[in-house]
């Protein structure tokens, strides 16, 4: 991408409010979470002491005070049933959101492009075993493979790391079969071929002459993953396969508030609140980023994601999966 | 025609058998003895022993994985020392905590996550359609930026979030509803409903926003089309084009879609259930993984993955009923 380009991107980005104001609510989540653990000391606090004398014990143990307890000590309030600080743990329940979610795209945007470049530019035979195969993976429902695969891992391994290798091996279907049709179509032009009729292995031409084109559209590609993994680790941890305790989580709150939405609906509306935020300003970033590296795109938001008339409904109807 | 439904069916018998392929290896050559996870936490070496012979787990791998298709396709016998308990085909083997059959335990619990999912489908249609058409015939109006608006909210928003929210507003604000508990609809339909409504709704609410886009994109599409052009310009009024011409062109994807919908749902709705307390598929794959129930595990994995290629099928076959060019290429 030359320079000029780089800078008609921007200010096509620049030109939609939406975007501008998604990439500042991401910012500021990504800097919270980084400075989490500084932030919680400011506070005073920390995301794992429980506060006995702050909750109801006669009623359960719903916070004492109005708005779940909200007080100068706790700005957001307390966990109902072990008094935690809720403002700690939100600030680390984002940590684990985003590195969980930005590690398995990693993992996804990798093997996508790995898989997608050896169908590519590889044998026919090759490529015809390659994408029968993803197609085959990419219609099973993913949160009951990864699901039933978290029960198959010993349990000292690292919660995160498996959370991550599980969410990214699943979910990287979509990648290679972009890479793998802008692979072929690029095979036909003309530095490529000059490139592979003057003895550059494969390797090389996937390097030098196919990775740099094949950059937008994996990143907007990428964008879109984003916020399809921070939904399914947050649906892992809400059905208890997630993070362990006592390591703060958004799914594992709103699993635990399903028994205190009654008594303290700021335990529900706070994770939440946070969860939602995140998720629509990655989309709604991820769509603007698309948008501007490629102005004949529609915005996705707008109109359906695909062509309704492609033939096999599998291809029609291919949207990303909703986790039910 | 025919031809088509064939070929379509011989490639999802082939996927259904390489899944049982995978399926069985990943699961049973990974981490952990399988006759220690089924004897259960207090059995002393001898009485593993006994566990490991009785569910042939000494054996080859692959004489263990044929007598597992053997069971699927004709059945096949269990005998704890004593007793032989019958296993009918097709059968998936027995569950480790309770012995019983998991056929069984999948048929038990079809009713729950059958209901929920055709519920759901009627409100998701309904909703989905309506708003995709409207905002498919205001286009450019304010009445399709809001609706574009909620379609993103609704799609952005987990269903266990939807689903809280409204236990919060309908079950404890305002007491409409109880919270929710199943009833069988042979029971007391009227209960089951009441009961279900809540869940159905937060399903489709999410589901809704996906076939609303869908609808969107399909009508514009169709109304670009030129058979549209003329009824046009033969004078036949804008919402008889629309809700007569241009939606029958339309729907062929969004059925397609729903069938495949369908057939995931069947495999256990997970978070729905979980979040609303169903004893549905779902709710038992995620009990089965708590307690590494494997021969469960493995049975839900399958029938999962079989109703969602069956689905497939159905839904390529649908569209192309629904839309015979499909067929032809």
């Amino acid at each position: 991408m030359t320079p000029r380009q780089r800078g008609a991107v921007w200010r096509r980005l620049r030109q939609q409010s939406a975007a501008v104001a998604s990439a500042a609510i991401l910012l500021a989540l990504v800097l919270l979470a980084l400075a989490a653990p500084l932030l919680a000391a400011l506070a005073g606090q920390d995301p794992t002491t429980y506060h006995d004398d702050l909750i109801d014990s006669a009623r359960g143990g719903v916070p004492l005070g109005p708005y779940g307890g909200i007080s100068g000590d706790h700005w957001l309030g307390v966990e109902p049933g072990t008094g935690r600080d809720m403002f700690a743990r939100l600030l680390y329940g984002a940590r684990i959101s985003l590195l969980i979610a930005l590690g398995a795209t990693a993992v996804q945007v990798v093997i996508g492009l790995a898989v997608g470049l050896a169908a590519g530019l590889g044998h026919r035979l090759a490529d015809q075993v390659l994408s029968r195969f993803t197609e085959v993976l990419a219609a099973l429902p993913m949160l009951v493979i990864a699901i039933s695969l978290t029960a198959i891992v010993p349990a000292d391994f690292p919660r995160p790391l498996l959370l991550v290798l599980v969410i990214g091996l699943l979910g990287w279907f979509g990648t290679s079969r972009i890479v793998r049709a802008r692979t072929l179509a690029m095979k036909k032009l003309d530095h490529v071929a000059a490139a592979r009729l003057g003895g550059s292995g494969p390797l090389r031409v996937a390097r030098r002459e196919l990775l740099p084109a094949l950059a937008a559209p994996v990143i907007t590609y990428a964008a879109v993953l984003v916020p399809g993994n921070i939904v399914v680790e947050a649906s892992l941890s809400f059905l208890g396969i997630g993070v362990k305790p006592p390591t703060a989580s958004w799914g594992q709150m709103l699993s635990t508030a399903t028994v205190w939405f009654r008594a303290d609906p700021m335990y529900v509306l706070l994770p939440a609140g946070c969860l939602l935020l995140t998720v629509l300003a990655f989309t709604v970033l991820g769509d603007a980023v698309r948008t501007a590296l490629d102005p004949r795109e529609r915005s996705r938001l707008r109109v359906g994601t695909h062509s309704a008339r492609t033939g096999r409904s599998a291809d029609a109807a291919r949207e990303k999966e909703a986790a039910v | 025609m025919t031809g088509y439904a064939l070929r379509r069916l011989g490639g999802a018998l082939v996927v259904l058998f390489l899944l049982t392929v995978a399926v069985y290896a990943l699961f049973y050559v990974a981490p952990g003895d399988p006759a220690k996870l089924a004897c259960g936490p207090r059995c002393n070496p001898g009485q593993i022993q006994q566990v490991r012979e009785r569910l042939e787990l000494d054996a080859p791998l692959l004489t263990q994985y044929l007598h597992f298709l053997q069971g699927l396709v004709a059945g096949r016998d269990f005998s704890s020392g004593t007793a032989v308990l019958h296993c009918d085909a097709p059968c998936l083997g027995l569950s480790y905590q309770s012995g019983t059959p998991v056929t069984e335990l999948l048929g038990d619990r079809l009713p729950v996550t059958a209901s929920l999912a055709l519920g759901a489908m009627v409100l998701w249609l309904l909703l989905g359609v309506g708003t995709g058409l409207l905002s498919a015939l205001r286009r450019g109006g304010t009445t399709e930026r809001v609706l574009t608006g909620l379609t993103l909210v609704g799609t952005a928003t987990p269903v266990f979030i939807t689903g809280l929210l409204l236990l919060m507003v309908f079950c404890a604000y305002l007491r409409w509803l109880p919270f929710p508990s199943y009833v069988p609809l042979s029971e007391d339909p009227e209960q089951w409903a009441w009961n279900l409504l809540l869940p159905w709704t937060a399903l489709a609410l999410l589901e809704s926003a996906k076939y609303a886009r869908l609808t969107r994109a399909s009508t514009l599409e169709t109304l670009a089309e030129d058979h549209i052009r003329t009824f046009r310009a033969y004078g036949v009024r804008e919402r008889s084009v629309v809700t007569r011409h241009a939606l029958r062109g339309a729907l062929p994807p969004v059925i397609a879609l729903t069938a495949l919908d369908l057939g995931t749902m069947f495999g256990g709705a997970m978070l729905t259930e979980t979040l609303f307390g169903l004893p549905g598929i779902g709710q038992l794959l995620v009990h089965s993984v708590r307690v590494i129930d494997l021969p469960v595990v493995v049975g839900v994995v399958l029938g999962t993955g079989a109703a969602v290629v069956v689905a497939g099928v159905v839904a390529d076959i649908l569209y192309a009923l629904a839309d015979r060019r499909v067929a032809l290429t």
